[in-house]
């Protein structure tokens, strides 16, 4: 007999599981987190429909919006997505049930708390496949559920993440340190280790979901990095889908430090559970990928490159104190001297040899961790700016043979990370 | 009167003898008292320096920026200041547990004061301590914060902050450990007041375009169409 275990419901609301005792057991699950989506989340929620409707018509399926307290009317207008007006528009009609359900988690939004309420929701329809998709994915189509899901359903993948084409400047938090520092640690080429759009088997959702700290709040806000590297670390099997275009998405340069938390915090965190298994990792090798691993779009981008060159000169020289505390004597004198330079290079070495002695530094928490990933903001400023530079004229195999280049620089250095780990106080 | 000396001194020599008599045995208790209090207060130190190394307190006192104040001062580290400490409190203690049992009038009274004293000398090292490490959490946020929102001159607000909170610590443990209660309070308002009213005369001058900016950006919308330039997207 197969033991049954249920999630932890217990911070579900009473109203939210009786709605999913009602529903009853599902096969697919599309879960929505969402916080003042008003003006995309109609879109989104129809195409999701739609998708079903036409991927997976003999499929009991559910769509789960989690929300974080929105004030513009999202949860109404995900529950007005009739299924009625989706079959009359489509002219496709299901023949097994589709629900779709809104809960509030909370009064302020929390990704990692949006992850755990789909997650919990996933576990208790006992759904098989589950996907999550991001409420501002403007550009999402209806194959977009046949793409993330039909590996899981169909191929037994656990996970399924997604590559798009991008902005050749788009992602660069991604594309010089997440994708290169996940690639030389764990072996495995995944473009997207952080993926607001992804799908999941069953099996892994309840892991993660069961040993995830929950309560930890850097585990709740790195979430989605978490996840893939659980399912990383739990031997999954991962493979990579084709979405087609990310649009460029405009933010605020203070939206740095916080993408910083999220992501950085989330990977240095992780070393530390997972040090056997990554300790004894040599080289990288791909993963099975259905369509390209990246695209790059060339369009012009007005950057503000004397800003970014401006941030980090100052904050090499303002820092001094707290980078002395983080940096080798060696390391801080090149970074000294190149921000002193008008037209400066930060080479692929002093930035691996920087990101690397930041992990240890998280790892032996010389100062406190946060102030350790907010210092980081400053260095990324001025190791953007020598990717804008050394990329401007580039085309688009050109930038990808640069990010080649810097990954093989993490895989090369990873000894040097090894050696700090445990070495130098 | 040969007979008169022999006989006053020979009564001096006893009642001295029979004096020292007397004490002997105390001083030998208060030897004992203070051999035991050594042997007490080394175990102490070995105990309390092994814990502090146990739980890198040094590190703590680096973070707090004590460990610079101690270097400066060529004093040991701060687990071995901390633990030494802690031993010649103890001993001290009981030397002077020690001195009332040789029933010394006057002393009595100087060693029920310095017993109640205690209490509020390690009340005020304790705020000492966390003050500093506060001071010291702090003004790095401000920094790292500073730097990142690309205020101008992120150094000077940091070190103001830690010289405020430095002051205001200052000033506590000054009043705990009852040491010029009424200078201290009176020095803290006038350093403070002073502070605060030349930020406010260099916000105010130096800082007017500054604070019209501030002011404009934040009560008058859509008033000025700025060029906008694209951030990059970090994810």
């Amino acid at each position: 007999m197969t033991e049954v275990r249920l999630a932890d419901e217990s911070f579900l609301t009473d109203d939210f599981l009786r709605q999913l005792i009602n529903v009853g057991e599902v096969d697919i699950l599309v879960g929505v987190p969402t916080h003042n989506n008003a003006k995309t989340i109609g879109a989104i929620v129809e195409t999701v429909q739609a998708g079903i409707l036409k991927f997976f018509p003999r499929e009991r399926a559910a769509i789960i919006n989690a929300d974080g307290g929105s004030r513009d009317g999202t949860r109404e207008l995900v529950a007005s997505a009739a299924i009625d007006d989706a079959q009359r528009r489509s002219k496709l009609y299901t023949l097994r049930t589709l629900h779709s359900i809104s809960t509030q988690y909370g009064s302020s939004p929390a990704r990692g708390t949006a992850l755990r309420t789909i997650l919990a929701a996933a576990e208790l329809l006992r759904a098989k496949a589950c996907s999550v998709i991001s409420p501002e994915s403007t550009q999402i189509t209806t194959d977009w559920l046949t793409t993330l899901l039909r590996p899981v359903y169909s191929e037994e993948f656990d996970l399924v993440l997604p590559t798009y084409s991008r902005h050749r400047f788009d992602g660069i938090l991604l594309t010089n340190l997440l994708y290169p520092m996940t690639r030389a640690l764990y072996g495995l080429e995944i473009r997207e280790p952080y993926a607001l759009e992804c799908a999941f088997s069953g099996r892994l959702g309840s892991q993660f979901l069961a040993q995830n700290p929950w309560h930890d709040e850097t585990a709740r806000a790195g979430s989605e990095i978490q996840f893939t590297l659980a399912a990383i670390a739990g031997q999954y099997r991962i493979c990579q889908s084709f979405l087609g275009t990310k649009e460029h998405v405009d933010r605020r340069a203070a939206d740095l430090v916080p993408a910083l938390r999220q992501t950085v915090g989330a990977l240095f965190s992780s070393l530390e559970p997972n040090f056997s298994l990554w300790n004894a990792k040599t080289g990288s090798h791909p993963i099975p990928t259905t369509g390209p691993a990246r695209e790059f779009t060339l369009e012009p981008l007005r950057v503000n490159r004397k800003r970014l060159r401006g941030m980090f000169s100052t904050g090499v020289a303002e820092l001094e104190s707290v980078f002395q505390s983080i940096l080798s004597p060696s390391t801080l004198a090149e970074l000294q001297q190149i921000a002193r330079l008008e037209d400066f290079r930060y080479s692929a070495e002093l930035w691996v040899k920087t990101v690397y002695e930041f992990a240890a530094a998280y790892h032996k928490s010389v100062i406190n961790r946060d102030h350790i990933i907010q210092a980081l903001a400053p260095l990324f400023r001025g190791r953007a700016y020598t990717f804008l530079v050394e990329n401007g004229n580039g085309s688009a195999a050109d930038v990808e043979d640069n990010i080649e280049a810097l990954c093989l620089e993490f895989e090369r250095m990873k000894p040097y990370l090894l050696e700090i780990w445990n070495g130098r106080e | 009167m040969r007979e008169m000396i022999v006989t006053e001194l020979t009564q001096a020599m006893q009642e001295l003898s029979r004096g020292f008599a007397h004490i002997l045995p105390r001083i030998i208790v208060w030897a004992i008292i203070a051999f035991v209090g050594w042997v007490v207060a080394y175990g102490l130190r070995v105990f309390l320096r092994s814990i502090l190394r146990l739980i890198k307190f040094d590190k703590l006192a680096e973070n707090a920026g004590a460990s610079q104040l101690l270097t400066r001062a060529a004093l040991p580290s701060a687990t071995e200041l901390v633990s030494r400490f802690a031993f010649w409190v103890a001993w001290l203690g009981f030397i002077l547990l020690g001195v009332s049992v040789l029933g010394i009038v006057g002393l009595q009274g100087q060693i029920a004061r310095f017993f109640l004293f205690l209490p509020r000398l390690f009340v005020a090292l304790f705020i000492m301590f966390f003050g500093l490490l506060g001071a010291s959490f702090l003004s790095r946020a401000a920094l790292l914060a500073a730097v990142n929102a690309n205020l101008p001159s992120p150094r000077l607000l940091s070190v103001s902050i830690r010289t405020i909170i430095i002051i205001f610590v200052l000033s506590m443990v000054f009043e705990e450990v009852g040491v010029a209660e009424q200078t201290m309070l009176v020095a803290f308002g006038i350093v403070l007041g002073a502070l605060m009213l030349g930020l406010a005369i260099a916000f105010g001058a130096g800082g007017k375009d500054l604070a019209q900016q501030f002011l404009e950006k934040r009560l008058v919308h859509g008033k000025k169409d700025e060029p906008k330039e694209d951030e990059l997207s970090p994810l």
